[in-house]
Order: C-alpha cells, then sequence, then structure tokens
C-alpha cells in the first residue's frame, strides 16, 4: 500500500510548526501507524534527516503513551483502540493520512508530535489515591466488597491517562479522565476517607491547569481508547456538589488574626 | 568481588524476622536529611519510592517515561500469587516456596525465595487497602484462580490488567508523596551512569530527555529498578523502551552482573510475521487452558488450518506429554514448538509459527462460555491480526519475554557496590533459572513495599560518612564522561540508523542464547556481536543534536549497551555447560529431549566482573545451598 503522510513537524515549544508531506511506499496492510512511521524515520536518519519525534513504549494499547491524532480523531480511525493499534489496513490504499499531536492549550507541545501532558499527573498528585504507607493492613476479607462495586469500580480504573478525552472534547475538559478515578475510589469502600476532599481538590487543580468544564459533547467517551463511560462525569459532579456543600475541606471555618 | 548473600543464621522460617529485628534504624528526625535515588517508576521502583519518602526519606525518583505511570510493569495480564489459601486447598508459605524453588530448576537462592513467599499475603493486603480492585466472587470476597503448573489457586487479578491495577496503586501512593513534597519526581529523563567515590555508591548522572542537560544528582544509597533486558533480542514483548543501560553501567562501574544468560521466552505470543515488525504481542497463558497447539503433519501443507483433518494434525504436546498436554510450563512448550517449526512443520508467512485451535473448546463449552473466559484475548488477537480465533486458529510462537538474571545483590538486595540496591526484575535473585507465572509482580512488590526501604535504612545507619559531597571531583568526571559518550555517539558519520544493528544483534541473540544453545552456535555468536558493534561505531548515523528532545540518540545510547550485554550473555551461556530452566544445552539432553542438569558443577550463580574494557569480564560464583529442599529433575511427561 501506498500513502500521502502529512505530519506536524515542530523543533520546540516556541518554535513555529508546520505541516510536513511524506511519500511512502510499499507498506504492509499488517503494518501498524508506528511501524510506518519506524521505517519512514529510518529512511529520514539514513539521508541525514531528523526523525520525527514521538511517544509510544508499550505497543499494545496499556501504558497510554501514544498520543497522536489521526485525520482528526484522537488515536485515529476505529473505536476502543490506541495510536499504537492503528493497522494501515484501515486505511484506503493512497490515501493521504494527516498527523498531528493531541491538541489542548493544558498539554503544551514538546517536539513534532510529542505534547506535554504531566498536568494530569498534578490532578492525580492532588488526591487520586488512598492514604496509607506500606506496613500491616487490615485482612482484606473481612472487608467484602460486591462484585457489582468492584465491576464498576475497575470499569472506571482502566483508564491509562493518555488525554485522548482532553485532545476529543471542544472544550479540552479532562473531566473523564478526573470522574474516571473518582468513580473508582468513590466505589469502593477504602475510597471512603477522604471522598469528598479528594474530589474537591482534584477539580480544584484541574481548574487550574487550564482545562474546560463538561458541556455533555460526549467525545471524551467516543475517544476513550477503554471506553470509559461519560457516567463517571456524573458521579464527578454529584459528589463535587456533595462536597461543597456538606463536607467543606475546611469545616471548622476559621478567621485571619488580626 | 565479595559475594557473602550475608543471609542470617536461624531457621529458615525465622531468618526474616530475625533480620529485621536486628538491623540498625535512622531515627525519625534524621531520615529527611538523607537523598535516595530511585530510578525506574515500575512496580518495584514507585512502590519503593513511596514508601522510602514515607518514612520520612527525601527522594529523588526518575522515569525515561513522560509519567510515571507508564513503566511496563503496567502491561502484566494474568496475575499475582499469595499464599492466603482462600480456597482451603492446604496452600501455604511451604508450598509457593517449593513451586518457585521448582520453577526455577534450583537455581535460586533458598532465603530469598522463602521470604518473598512469606511476604505475598502482606502485598495483597497492601494492595487492596490503596483501593486495587481485585476480582471478587459473588459473597464477596476475594477470587482467586489458578495458574501454570502449579495445584492450588493463589493468584489473585483484576480481570487481565493486574499489572495495570497493581501500578497505579503504587503509583497513587507515589503521587501522594510527590504532593506531600517529599518525593522529588524527574520524569522524562534517562540514567546515564552512577557515582562511585571510596567504594560507596553515592549518586547517579542523568539525562532530561527534553532540555538534553546532563547533570549528576548525589545521593546517599541509590536504587535500581529499571527492569529487565529481552529487548537484547530485538523483538520482545517488553515496552519499546525498556533497556539494559542502567544495570549495564552500573556492571560497568564495578557491580557484579548474575547469570546474564537466564531469560525467559514465552511460549505463546502473537508471532513475527515481517521485516517492520516492531514488537511482540503476549497472549495470556491461560489460553493454553482450551487451545489445543498443533502443525500440520506434512512440511508442505497448503492447506487452509480448517481443511485439514484431525489425523493430519499433529498436537505435538498433547503427544509429547500425555500427562501435562498443553499445560507444560513455559519451557517446555517454548522448546517443543521451536523443535517442530525447525523440522520445517511450521506454519504461516514464515513458518516460525504453531497453530492453537480452540475448535474443540468451542464446541465443547458453547460461545457463551469461551467468551466470558477469553472474549478479550480474542479481541486483542483479532485487532493485530484482523483474523477471529472464533473461526481460524491463532498462530502462535515463542518471544523473549523476561530476564530472570540482572545485578546480583545479598539477602538485602545491595549489589556488590556498596549503597547500590536493586529490585525488581533488575536484580537476579528469586527466579533462578525460569520464572513461575504471576509471581513477578509479587516480587517487584515485595522488594519495594517490604524488603527494600529496610534495607536502605539499615546501610543508611551504618554509613561513616552519612552524606555524598557534592562537590566531589567523581561527579564531574563521571558527567565528562557522559558527555563524551554521546559526542561519540553523535559523531559516527555513517548512513546507517541504529535499528538496523539492534535488529543484526537480535538476530544472532535468538538463534544462539535463545531456548535452544549450542557450543558452537554461541562460539560463533561471540564472533559476531564484536563484528556487529565494530560495524555500529563506523557506520551508524543518529541526527539532530545532544541540547534537545532526540529520540534517535536516547535509542542509539541503548543499543550500544544492548551490543556490549549481547556478548557477555553469550560468554555466560556457553560456561554454563548444563540444560536448565528456559534453557537447554543441545549437548545435554536425554534420548527423549530433555534437558539434563549439572548439579555438581552448576548448583551456583554465576556473576561476572567488569575489568574494564580491554579485558576479557572475570567470572565467580556463588554456591547455592539447598537445605529445606533438595535439587529433583522436573519432569512433566
Amino acid at each position: 500500500m501506498n500513502f500521502t503522510l502529512r505530519v506536524w513537524r515542530q523543533e520546540e515549544h516556541d518554535a513555529p510548526g508546520r505541516f510536513e508531506t511524506y511519500e511512502v511506499a510499499d507498506v504492509e496492510p499488517d503494518e501498524s501507524l508506528l511501524e510506518m512511521l519506524d521505517a519512514l524515520n529510518d529512511r529520514l536518519i539514513a539521508g541525514g534527516a531528523v526523525a520525527i519525534a514521538f511517544d509510544h513504549d508499550c505497543r499494545e494499547g496499556i501504558c497510554g503513551s501514544c498520543s497522536m491524532t489521526i485525520d482528526g480523531r484522537p488515536h485515529g480511525p476505529g473505536g476502543g483502540t490506541t495510536t499504537c493499534q492503528v493497522y494501515m489496513r484501515q486505511f484506503d490504499d493512497g490515501a493521504t493520512i494527516t498527523v498531528e499531536p493531541f491538541g489542548a492549550s493544558a498539554f503544551p507541545i514538546i517536539r513534532d508530535l510529542i505534547v506535554d501532558r504531566s498536568a494530569l499527573d498534578r490532578i492525580q498528585e492532588a488526591g487520586g489515591y488512598t492514604g496509607v504507607n506500606a506496613g500491616p493492613k487490615p485482612e482484606p476479607n473481612a472487608n467484602p466488597i460486591s462484585p457489582e462495586d468492584a465491576e464498576e469500580a475497575i470499569d472506571a480504573a482502566i483508564c491509562i491517562g493518555c488525554g485522548a478525552c482532553v485532545a476529543a472534547c471542544p472544550n479540552s475538559a479532562a473531566m473523564l479522565f478526573t470522574g474516571a478515578k473518582i468513580t473508582h475510589l468513590g466505589r469502593l469502600p477504602q475510597g471512603q476517607p477522604g471522598r469528598f476532599a479528594r474530589v474537591q481538590d482534584m477539580v480544584e487543580q484541574m481548574d487550574s491547569e487550564g482545562f474546560g468544564g463538561c458541556t455533555n459533547f460526549g467525545e471524551c467517551e467516543a475517544a476513550c481508547p477503554k471506553e470509559i463511560s461519560i457516567r463517571v462525569i456524573g458521579r464527578l459532579n454529584r459528589d463535587y456538589l456533595l462536597g461543597v456543600l456538606y463536607h467543606p475541606r475546611n469545616p471548622r471555618g476559621g478567621m485571619k488574626p488580626q | 568481588m565479595n559475594l557473602d548473600a550475608a543471609i542470617p543464621d536461624g531457621p529458615m522460617q525465622e531468618k526474616w524476622r530475625i533480620w529485621k529485628d536486628n538491623h540498625e534504624l535512622v531515627g525519625p528526625r534524621r531520615r529527611s536529611d538523607h537523598v535516595i535515588v530511585v530510578v525506574g517508576t515500575g512496580l518495584a521502583g514507585a512502590s519503593a519510592a513511596s514508601t522510602l519518602a514515607g518514612m520520612g526519606y527525601h527522594v529523588e525518583a526518575f522515569c525515561y517515561q513522560d509519567s510515571s505511570r507508564r513503566a511496563h510493569s503496567i502491561a502484566a495480564q494474568g496475575g499475582i500469587n499469595a499464599t492466603k489459601d482462600y480456597s482451603n486447598d492446604g496452600d501455604s508459605v511451604h508450598r509457593l516456596f517449593a513451586d518457585t524453588m521448582k520453577g526455577g530448576d534450583f537455581r535460586s537462592r533458598e532465603a530469598n525465595v522463602w521470604r518473598l513467599a512469606e511476604l505475598s499475603t502482606e502485598i495483597i493486603d497492601q494492595a487492596v487497602a490503596q483501593g486495587v480492585p481485585f476480582n471478587r466472587e459473588y459473597g464477596g470476597l476475594l477470587a482467586t484462580r489458578s495458574f501454570g503448573g502449579v495445584l492450588v489457586e493463589r493468584t489473585f487479578y483484576c480481570r487481565g490488567q493486574t499489572g495495570q491495577q497493581l501500578l497505579l496503586g503504587a503509583y497513587g501512593a507515589l503521587s501522594r508523596q510527590i504532593r506531600a513534597g517529599l518525593v522529588n519526581m524527574h520524569t522524562r529523563h534517562e540514567m546515564l551512569d552512577i557515582v562511585v567515590y571510596d567504594g560507596q555508591a553515592r549518586g547517579i548522572v542523568a539525562r532530561d530527555l527534553v532540555t538534553g542537560e546532563t547533570r549528576s544528582y548525589p545521593a546517599d544509597a541509590v536504587v535500581l529498578a529499571t527492569g529487565g533486558y529481552s529487548n537484547v533480542y530485538f523483538l520482545s514483548t517488553n515496552a519499546m523502551g525498556c533497556n539494559v543501560t542502567a544495570i549495564w553501567r552500573a556492571f560497568r562501574r564495578g557491580a557484579g552482573f548474575a547469570n546474564p544468560c537466564f531469560t525467559q521466552i514465552h511460549p505463546t505470543c502473537i508471532p513475527a510475521t515481517a521485516e517492520h515488525q516492531s514488537k511482540l504481542t503476549l497472549m495470556s497463558e491461560s489460553l493454553r487452558n482450551d487451545g489445543r497447539v498443533w502443525v500440520p503433519r506434512a512440511g508442505d501443507e497448503q492447506r487452509e488450518p480448517n481443511a485439514i483433518p484431525g489425523s493430519e494434525r499433529y498436537y505435538f504436546l498433547e503427544e509429547m506429554y500425555p500427562r501435562y498436554g498443553n499445560l507444560v510450563p513455559r519451557d517446555v512448550a517454548s522448546r517443543a514448538a521451536k523443535h517442530v517449526c525447525d523440522q520445517g512443520l511450521g506454519v504461516g508467512p514464515t513458518g516460525r509459527a504453531v497453530y492453537m485451535d480452540f475448535r474443540d473448546a468451542i464446541e465443547r463449552r458453547g460461545e457463551h462460555e469461551m467468551a466470558a473466559r477469553y472474549g478479550n484475548l480474542f479481541e486483542l488477537y483479532e485487532q493485530i491480526t484482523g483474523e477471529t480465533p472464533w473461526e481460524v486458529p491463532m498462530r502462535i510462537y515463542p518471544a523473549p519475554h523476561y530476564a530472570m538474571g540482572g545485578l546480583w545483590v545479598d539477602y538485602t538486595l545491595q549489589t556488590t557496590i556498596p549503597g547500590l540496591f536493586a529490585i525488581g526484575e533488575a536484580n537476579f535473585s528469586d527466579h533462578g533459572a525460569n520464572r513461575l507465572g504471576a509471581s513477578a509482580m509479587m516480587q517487584c512488590l515485595a522488594d519495594g513495599y517490604f524488603v527494600l526501604p529496610h534495607a536502605v535504612t539499615d546501610y543508611l545507619a551504618r554509613l561513616e560518612v552519612p552524606h555524598a559531597d557534592p562537590s566531589h571531583p567523581a561527579f564531574a568526571a563521571v558527567e565528562a564522561e557522559v558527555e563524551e559518550r554521546l559526542q561519540r555517539l553523535l559523531a559516527a558519520d555513517g548512513t546507517t540508523p541504529a535499528s538496523h544493528f539492534h535488529r543484526e544483534l537480535g538476530k544472532i541473540m535468538l538463534d544462539s542464547c535463545g531456548v535452544s544453545r549450542s557450543r558452537p552456535k554461541l562460539a560463533q555468536a561471540l564472533k559476531d556481536i564484536p563484528e556487529v558493534g565494530h560495524q555500529f561505531w563506523s557506520e551508524l548515523k543518529v541526527g539532530g543534536d545532544a541540547r534537545s528532545l532526540n529520540q534517535s540518540l536516547e535509542y542509539a545510547g541503548r543499543v550500544a549497551d544492548f551490543i556490549e550485554l549481547g556478548e557477555l550473555m553469550c560468554r555466560d551461556a556457553l560456561v554454563r555447560d548444563e540444560s536448565c530452566g528456559c534453557h537447554l544445552r543441545e549437548e545435554h539432553q536425554g534420548a527423549d529431549g530433555e534437558p539434563i542438569r549439572d548439579d555438581e558443577r552448576f548448583a551456583n550463580v554465576a556473576v561476572w566482573e567488569n575489568r574494564g574494557r580491554a579485558v576479557e569480564p572475570v567470572r565467580h560464583v556463588e554456591d547455592l545451598e539447598f537445605n529445606e529442599m533438595k535439587p529433583k529433575t522436573r519432569n512433566y511427561r
């Protein structure tokens, strides 16, 4: 198969970017998009040019590194897959394919197709955990969890933190990402202590990073490679509201000394 | 080289308690004065960094990925063992110990394995407290299942994503400490060397992969949790970035490298189909519960698999191993698949694959039950190959998966360099010559949560000079060496990208140092690999510069280290003149092709010492003692 690739090239964050066009020939249908880029990169290096930079690691759809917008869709054609799981047989022979980095103002471009998604880590750092250190713990079977709760928790916990939800959202909202963690921990007894402080801290961080708010476009769910349901955003909103109304982070109030 | 494993005296059941009762302590007020570097944020690194910070130490943590949540532990599928005996089938610490010793073909250290079995239950308690959503039974209690070749149900799991969930638990714990300011997290940083002076590890040199800046990070102790090196074979189940550089640099600075040739080839992976392929994907071992493995009896078979009648199919595992059938251990299954393909019976475009057929199981169990058991795996297979296992048999082939070898460590996980610790897959200690399923995550978390933090405390408490001296000339010297190596890579003025040499190395390694090895092939590899190294340095082209994000430069550096490692692996394999664990030495097999171990000469750990670039490395030996369990022959027929 033969393709024309339009790839976003940008030397560094502050440099101007542009689309470069590359012709690639004799691509096997079973080749993945990233393998095609590997081959293109080898050709560029051999010709004395600089290779296209892109994030990737496990190449089996679980690490969340890869992050390309392919023909306008985060993670490309086909549902429930990551960029590394896109195969060239999914395209028509001779097609022109446009490859860009995930776009969002909270994801500044580092180089070419690589963006900085550390804002997602900082949301996580704001509260996406239970407060336990290593050391002796209670016997887990002393606290049974119904399989339904465990199932709903894991349906949310499978988030790979890739940021496709943000890239797909017209508002660049990170609420599917944040809601997934809130739902995962909120569904389990271990996540109950600190549940309402967690949601307030994470939302505050999310807002301060410059992510937008959800207005129910539903693009995040459609782009999510793990098909996480938009219901997690409902849960996020509900917990946030309950938290603000009934569980303020400083319940005793306070006054600044004069 | 001092290879005293420092195993505490006393009965096996008491050793760990005795050690913990007697190690030295650092008072809570003194801990924040100590800086500890932890490299790698997989299960081992994240659990270690978060635990050390939780105790009050100041941790500088590093990972090459853009986030500490992405290390390749995340891809582990199956599960994690623990001797809870919830299923009431008579499990115990001794049984897990015995299974691990036997699985490792009696090439692991008894005291370490016992401690691992003992700590297994605490890991489950810890993970549940973190909110790891393990699968549950209908009563709400934790579910367990059976795994690869053991007779009890002791494997805990979160669907097929146990590694992801355990890693996110550890990542959460790490995130909490980052927020608290106790961990300084350096993402997109790659460790390129360690700094050793006065005989102690005192820091690392790392490169910021975005700005290209290399600088040193002084520390009072250094922990390497940098994973395995299966990418030496080019194609493996590892992530693209997994590399040997951190532990190889430690080896170059004097740390002993133990059993480098012990690598595991996993039998059920989607095979390589063409030159462009960059990665092999594992299909869970659980598929062998229902998949029947076969090849056509005739070598020149042209028919579609479904058109071949049962009488013309060679169900080779069932015929060769009637007792265990398709459920023989990983190494046995891998060897058998390679054997039939060597005979010209392999299938697929390259002839390096065998069928795994679910037709009979679908008929017997029905589609509904099969979908519940394997639905997601069937989907994964279809996504990659474009063929559905519901209709045509899967094609599978063994692929490099895990490195049992790694830096030599004593009972406290300390390498031969004082102050340098190695945990998880980066060390060698617990899996001998073959790792059993569902035990990798167990080891990573036992090391990180429960062993290493105490070992580091003991080390720090005994330090005569408690803190690293950042003005010591060793730091500037190592920085200069790192810079020089980067410039040397960039200066190579050929036209060939690094991937070419990596692929060449992989072919040699897979052929000569894979599941089946022989003296002539290894001797040839020891001639060929230096030749690849020579070509690498004369024909390489990298492009770009060292002062910005340059993935070609990162990759070239890793390939250069893999080439050196490949040579050491072949050297180690050549000296190990026996068949054991995952490794068949062709000169040492019985009439029926079964491996023959040589306990007289090789019941030991081979530890290699670097004596400089121009000199051959020296092999030392740690003899293994078997007091709890005498070595037996593994027989699965």
